[in-house]
């Protein structure tokens, strides 16, 4: 009797696992930061919301176009995508030769990024949460001042195709996420919202945008240029754009 | 009689006024070069350094199409030392540019999928915002195309100009695009490109394995290695440039930086002409360049006798510590009126070995008791200088190398007379010797070593492989020394 009314238990609570097949989510506790282009007068407020363990997988993805045909790769429409979308899959609904099921998915526009997170209730990060979660190591939400902390950044831009592995072999950081550096670099809802333009040495006139994307002047740490590569990185996208080393992950106001 | 002054005065004010025009279309003539009419279209060459495409020659001006890609990949910076390079045309320094004045340069950027970053290319030679970083920014997977006129000729640097904007130059993101004059440049038998960069890596010059940029010595410019063509010995032995006696040699020469100025200097050569900064203005009879990190020149020359020409950054330990270091290897007759070919044959050990010191004058001898050092100690202590020192010729078990340098091991020469042994080691020795049998001729050099330092490693020496055991004192050492 017991046995089974512990059986019971277990089911229930295994239930709302099993029945929801969507990627576990953690809390993320809002706060003030100054982002990378900023001064102490332009601190960021944030709210509390939680954020995607891991980025969306290869095998989710092929869920999502199986459920949502319009963002197969042959159905969807231009404006949305390049010609690079899902280009390494054998057809619309099969994932290619090399791409494993728990890889992070890539080569996925802005539009498809945010359809996803919109079909599971949820959103895309801002640049904001998206900096405020990734600037958390192993053990402090802030470890931006740590050597260690940029140096495991750095090391990741020099090491070929990471977008191969699978999700969850870096750490896991302060707030229980996992691969915000060292797999793929990843989108977010307002990617284009500091500006790097082509030019990054121009953007230091005072007549620029308030957020401008300078190499220089408006940075809070110059010496963390993983930021300023990332920033450059999501300068350089248009939203239909797809890149081998880009996905996405989503979160959700609380 | 009025009439004809007026007449007279009205031509001579048109004279004044048409000379005025013409000394004005003078100034202008620059920006003329925009009105090249452009005719055809052709496909540009590329190539990777030292090589460079052919002369432009007196061809009209063309819309040229030069299609680039960017690489980000993992290559050697010297032996055992890895680095992750960027690139422009999977070479450090990018592929090269040759267009003439009035071409219309139909640019394509493409950044390859694999690459993490995305870059853009700032080219020297294009009037516009950014140089066309403005209009090439790119994202990986992606490529774009914009085009520019070359207004001015000469010789132009292009560079990545993505930000960091230090941190992409100093990963070999540039290259050189020269701009011919109109009918070209006046003709040579051999052409080089030629590029210098400084790296800095986390570790030391020299530490093994993949070694990461580090933006704190470069903040510093504190480079740790500084090279001609992307890496140590890239043209060295194998990768040397050549010429045959009696050719010209033209060489453009261009500095990617990050930081440094270079001094350019080719060690046996004098500079017939220089395109000083890679302009119009030339300089004859030049023995070292100066060129600023993101500015090029033009160098030419004629080789008259044949041998082995050093190319260098004079700000010398660049040159023999860093990596700075390249070859011209010049075949041919010699012409021993010009240079009289003798030369004094003998070991230069650049780096290598102990530390060179300049022998010191007047300095008072001063008398120490000498404390003897036990075996043991000496052993120890003269195992460390033999490695240093000695171990580089005479090999890790004292076994020499056959019909190059004299065994150590049991060897008669050295057992049968210390004070010869000790005398070879403090003064050097040249000529024949036998040593077991076997004839020697070859050059040991005079050690920088201090009297105790060669007691011990004469005493580890002879205490080791079936030598004599014998135990040699500092003050056998001094004996030697003062005979």
């Amino acid at each position: 009797m017991r046995t089974i009314l512990r059986l019971a238990i277990c089911v229930l609570f295994l239930n709302p696992i099993i029945a929801n097949c969507q990627s576990k989510m953690v809390q993320i506790k809002g706060g003030n930061y100054i982002p990378l282009y900023g001064r102490d007068s332009m601190k960021v407020s944030i709210s509390n919301f939680s954020m995607d363990v891991y980025p969306v997988t290869n095998k989710e993805f092929l869920a999502f176009v199986k459920k949502y045909p319009k963002w197969q790769r042959s159905n969807a429409i231009k404006l949305f995508v390049d010609e690079s979308y899902l280009r390494e899959w054998k057809s619309d609904t099969i994932l290619g030769v090399n791409q494993k099921e728990k890889s992070p998915i890539t080569q996925i526009s802005w539009f498809a990024a945010k359809d996803y997170c919109e079909c599971q209730g949820k959103r895309l990060p801002t640049v904001d949460e998206w900096e405020y979660v990734a600037m958390a190591n192993k053990t402090m939400p802030d470890a931006r001042k740590l050597k260690t902390y940029n140096e495991f950044i750095l090391s990741w831009y020099e090491k070929p195709k990471t977008f191969n592995k699978t999700i969850g072999s870096t750490f896991k950081n302060y707030w229980k996420v996992y691969d915000l550096h060292g797999l793929v670099w990843e989108w977010t809802s307002d990617f284009n919202s500091v500006l790097i333009t082509g030019e990054s040495r121009k953007d230091v006139d005072a007549d620029t945008n308030l957020f401008c994307g300078s190499a220089a002047i408006n940075a809070t740490d110059l010496m963390n240029y993983a930021a300023f590569m990332r920033y450059a990185t999501r300068g350089s996208l248009k939203a239909k754009y797809t890149m081998k080393n880009l996905g996405f992950r989503c979160v959700k106001d609380n | 009689m009025r009439f004809l002054k007026t007449v007279c005065l009205l031509c001579i004010t048109s004279l004044l006024l048409t000379s005025c025009k013409s000394d004005n279309k003078k100034e202008v003539a620059i920006a003329n070069n925009a009105n090249i009419y452009v005719k055809g279209t052709m496909e540009a060459e590329l190539t990777a350094p030292p090589l460079v495409p052919a002369p432009v020659g007196n061809r009209s001006a063309k819309k040229l199409l030069v299609n680039m890609e960017i690489l980000e990949k993992e290559g050697t910076m010297t032996d055992g030392v890895q680095y992750v390079y960027w690139t422009f045309g999977g070479s450090v320094p990018g592929s090269f540019i040759r267009t003439r004045v009035g071409d219309l340069v139909e640019f394509t950027l493409s950044n390859h999928p694999d690459n993490k970053l995305p870059h853009n290319i700032d080219l020297h030679a294009v009037t516009g915002p950014g140089g066309g970083a403005e209009s090439s920014f790119v994202a990986p997977g992606h490529k774009k195309t914009f085009s520019f006129k070359t207004l001015n000729p000469g010789l132009y640097v292009y560079h990545c100009a993505t930000a960091p904007v230090g941190m992409h130059i100093a990963n070999g993101m540039y290259g050189l695009i020269l701009v011919e004059p109109e009918g070209g440049l006046p003709k040579v038998d051999k052409e080089y490109y030629i590029m210098q960069g400084d790296f800095y890596t986390k570790g030391d010059t020299g530490e093994k394995g993949l070694q990461p940029f580090d933006m704190k010595k470069a903040v510093e410019e504190d480079a740790d290695y500084v090279v001609f063509n992307g890496k140590v010995g890239a043209l060295t032995g194998d990768g040397a440039i050549t010429a045959n006696v009696g050719e010209t040699v033209r060489l453009y020469v261009g500095n990617g930086g990050p930081n440094l100025t270079s001094s350019f200097h080719v060690i046996g050569e004098i500079f017939d002409n220089v395109h000083i900064e890679g302009g119009d203005n030339i300089n004859k009879n030049v023995q070292t360049t100066s060129i600023p990190a993101g500015g090029a020149a033009i160098v030419d020359f004629k080789v008259d006798v044949p041998g082995t020409f050093i190319l260098v950054d004079h700000a010398i330990f660049r040159a023999f510590n860093k990596g700075a270091l390249g070859m011209l290897k010049v075949t041919g007759e010699e012409d021993k009126a010009l240079y009289s070919g003798v030369k004094q044959e003998g070991i230069y050990n650049p780096e290598g070995g102990t530390i060179q010191t300049m022998p010191e004058e007047d300095k008072k001898e001063v008398v120490v008791k000498i404390i003897e050092k036990s075996l043991a100690q000496k052993m120890k202590d003269g195992k460390q200088v033999y490695g240093q020192t000695c171990f580089a010729c005479h090999q890790a078990e004292g076994q020499g190398i056959p019909s190059a340098f004299p065994p150590l091991a049991k060897s008669d020469y050295l057992n049968v007379d210390v004070k010869r042994a000790i005398g070879i080691v403090l003064n050097g020795k040249t000529g024949e010797i036998t040593v077991n049998g076997e004839k020697y001729n070859s050059i040991m050099t005079k050690q920088s070593l201090t009297e105790e330092e060669v007691a011990d490693v004469m005493t580890y020496i002879y205490n080791s492989w079936g030598n004599n055991k014998t135990n040699v004192s500092v003050k056998m050492v001094k004996d030697v020394k003062n005979q």
